[in-house]
């Protein structure tokens, strides 16, 4: 059993928790502060519904069933029926191992499942390739990210345009052809680069930017091309915290702008924060759905994390008392350093406790 | 020491011959390969081999106009092209590799073989079929040319005239590619496929494109061998020209429109200077015949290229035109 998981599994059992809001004000120039208030349609759809697995959505831009794919004798992923509603940030949790990416990998043509439909929008993707399921308007960011190193940065962004007349091989030749749309995807691409702040390094080659800088860019790319469902899988890791909190305000934006948003994230305070619904799998399978303060008390979301079996002497409550205790220490001991945002975030609950 | 100054002349009458042509068409079409999209192909003379035969058996053996032949030569490197790209560019790199180095030993070793004779005239090949070609040269190809202390015959000078437009014309094609949305693309895939389909590029597609294309220019420069040297002859497309284009190419710098050119003329610039420079020198006694002889000389003139190319990869690893960070970036 991961020890990771299950330290954040703990944290999510307690209902405090710090708003985003108090998240941002204590983080000048990070996040957002004073943005009018984002419009939560899909939670609001999603309010009523049961915590059942396999519950019907209002309006499901992805509908997932009977999918099953196996690797010799493992069954990696076994999804029994699934819905994602439209419009909202879905998060995809579950331990390691659970077929997160899997599924991940099936819903976007990259992998081919035994059995099994699933359609996004009522057309079905069953047979599809990858680039087929992106010029439907599904695009996908990868675990191990995926920047292309002797590229340059804007070189990067103008690859996700679609319908390009200058990429097929004889239009290529003829310049004039596709100069004037290479000048309108350059606009939109810096627009886009502007709004990660990724605009200074437009010139220089992908490779040497840092692990959370190509995450960024590799978010921007995907939105060059206009998606209707973002799939990011674990888009958050290996980023430092003041990264953390502008990646997460690029998500809810992209919720704002009515794209629907799958990820898969292991920190279980960005999953709170952000999503809208959320799914957990462990096994293969989809072991429980709802909102995200449904899921942490879900008995089968704790086992799964822990082990059904776990005869732990702590209790939850023991067991913060003890990490609050740890916490403190190492806050002493590095002598109030400068307020690392997210690490503390741990420490400022367990004060409000 | 005029004995150098010959040699020296030598070697520039090599840096601007047909052969250098031959290595360069062969480079180039590597670097679209391998330079530009990723694509490891080991045999590239298979393609020249192609391209020099469909003209010697359209012409000597069908009778066909010279034309045709080269226009047979092209389908038959589309066809090759096609045949390994289809199975293997859906898989991982290193299965063109192991395809394409297979094809071009097992074709050559094809058209030598007695049951070809007939065709390709075996281990003999076939000849006399460029004489359309020379004869349209706009001076008198039996003719001699002084240039520059170099002697050329008419038809020598012809195909290099000819043999550089080409080498021009396809820089050019490579050129515009790459700098067009296209070649981006293929930039992209050489870096990362899975993302670039995740984009909705269809790889497979860009991968067939750049291997035809690679393979069709790779073709030329077997003509042009083939035409320069007025024959055909199997063995003379030893795989071996493969990895001494990839060394020009890798000498010149890849992914750079002249890398492959540049690479081409002083590879055989270094081998034809080393050759007669050696022998020059074994010749005078400056280097005693106890260490070593001149028949050594056609093989001590490659380690020299081998020992360069270290000293290159040490010390200027891009090549003489990459660019150093970009290299450099492949190492993180």
């Amino acid at each position: 059993m991961p020890a990771d998981p299950s330290a954040h599994g703990a944290h999510a059992a307690r209902p405090e928790e710090l708003s985003t809001a108090q998240v941002a004000a204590a983080l000048p120039g990070t996040a957002p502060t004073g943005r009018p208030a984002p419009q939560r349609l899909a939670q609001a759809a999603l309010k009523d519904l049961p915590w059942e697995v396999g519950v019907a959505k209002p309006d499901p831009a992805i509908v997932v069933d009977g999918v099953t794919r196996v690797f010799g004798g493992l069954t990696a992923v076994s999804v029994d029926h699934l819905e994602i509603q439209r419009g909202g940030i879905t998060g995809l949790i579950g331990p390691n191992g659970a077929g997160k990416t899997t599924l991940f990998n099936l819903m976007t043509g990259f992998d081919q499942p035994n059995t099994g439909t699933w359609s996004f929008d009522g057309k079905d993707l069953g047979k599809l390739a990858p680039h087929q399921v992106a010029r439907l308007g599904v695009v996908r960011t990868f675990q191990l990210t995926k920047a292309l190193s002797r590229l340059t940065v804007l070189q990067n962004m103008l690859l996700g345009a679609q319908g390009q007349r200058g990429e097929s091989f004889l239009r290529a030749l003829v310049p004039g052809g596709w100069r004037a749309q290479e000048k309108e995807n350059t606009e939109k691409a810096m627009d886009l680069l502007r709004r990660f702040k990724l605009d200074a390094k437009k010139d220089d080659f992908a490779g040497i930017l840092s692990g959370g800088q190509r995450k960024l860019l590799e978010m921007a790319r995907a939105l060059m091309s206009d998606p209707k469902v973002v799939m990011l899988d674990e888009p958050m890791a290996g980023v430092n915290p003041a990264l953390t909190q502008s990646l997460l305000g690029h998500v809810k934006d992209l919720r704002e702008e009515g794209m629907t948003v799958i990820f898969v994230e292991h920190d279980m305070d960005v999953v709170r924060d952000i999503s809208d619904w959320v799914v957990v799998m462990a096994a293969g399978k989809v072991i429980a759905e709802g909102p995200p303060e449904s899921v942490s008390q879900n008995q089968a979301v704790v086992d799964a994390y822990l082990g059904a079996h776990h005869d732990a002497p702590l209790t939850v409550e023991e067991e913060d008392q003890v990490l609050a205790e740890v916490e403190a220490e190492i806050a002493r001991e590095e002598q109030g350093p400068p307020r690392v945002p997210h690490a503390n975030r741990s420490d400022e609950k367990d004060g409000l406790v | 020491m005029s004995e150098l100054l010959d040699a020296f002349a030598i070697a520039g009458k090599a840096f601007f011959g047909f052969q250098a042509i031959f290595f360069a068409l062969l480079a180039i079409g590597i670097n679209v390969h391998f330079g530009y999209t990723g694509l490891l192909n080991f045999g590239q003379i298979a393609f020249a081999m192609l391209g020099g035969f469909g003209i010697a058996i359209s012409v000597s053996m069908w009778g066909l106009p010279f034309w045709v032949g080269v226009i047979v030569g092209v389908a038959a490197a589309v066809v090759l092209a096609l045949l390994l790209g289809l199975p293997t560019l859906r898989l991982r790199a290193d299965y063109l590799s192991i395809v394409t180095i297979a094809a071009a030993e097992g074709l050559r070793l094809l058209f030598r073989s007695v049951s070809a004779t007939p065709v390709t005239g075996g281990t003999r090949g076939l000849s006399a079929f460029n004489a359309d070609f020379i004869n349209l040269a706009p001076w008198d190809p039996a003719g001699r040319h002084q240039i520059l202390g170099t002697s050329w015959s008419g038809g020598e000078l012809w195909v290099a005239l000819i043999g550089w437009l080409l080498v021009t014309v396809f820089s050019l094609l490579v050129w515009q590619l790459m700098r067009s949305p296209w070649g981006r693309v293929v930039k992209a895939i050489r870096e990362d496929e899975d993302a670039v389909r995740a984009l909705g590029k269809n790889v497979y597609a860009y991968k067939m494109q750049a291997l035809v294309l690679g393979g069709v220019i790779g073709a030329f420069g077997g003509m042009v061998y083939a035409v320069a040297t007025g024959s055909a002859i199997p063995d003379q497309y030893q795989n071996a020209n493969t990895f001494l284009a990839y060394a020009a190419l890798i000498l010149g710098g890849a992914a750079r429109v002249l890398g492959p050119v540049i690479g081409s003329m002083l590879l055989l610039f270094i081998l034809q200077f080393a050759d007669t420079g050696l022998r020059a020198l074994i010749d005078n006694g400056v280097i005693p015949e106890a260490l070593l002889s001149s028949t050594d000389v056609a093989q001590i003139r490659f380690v020299l290229v081998g020992l360069g190319l270290m000293l290159l990869l040490v010390f200027r690893p891009q090549g003489i035109f990459g660019d150093r960070r970009e290299v450099m970036l492949d190492a993180r």
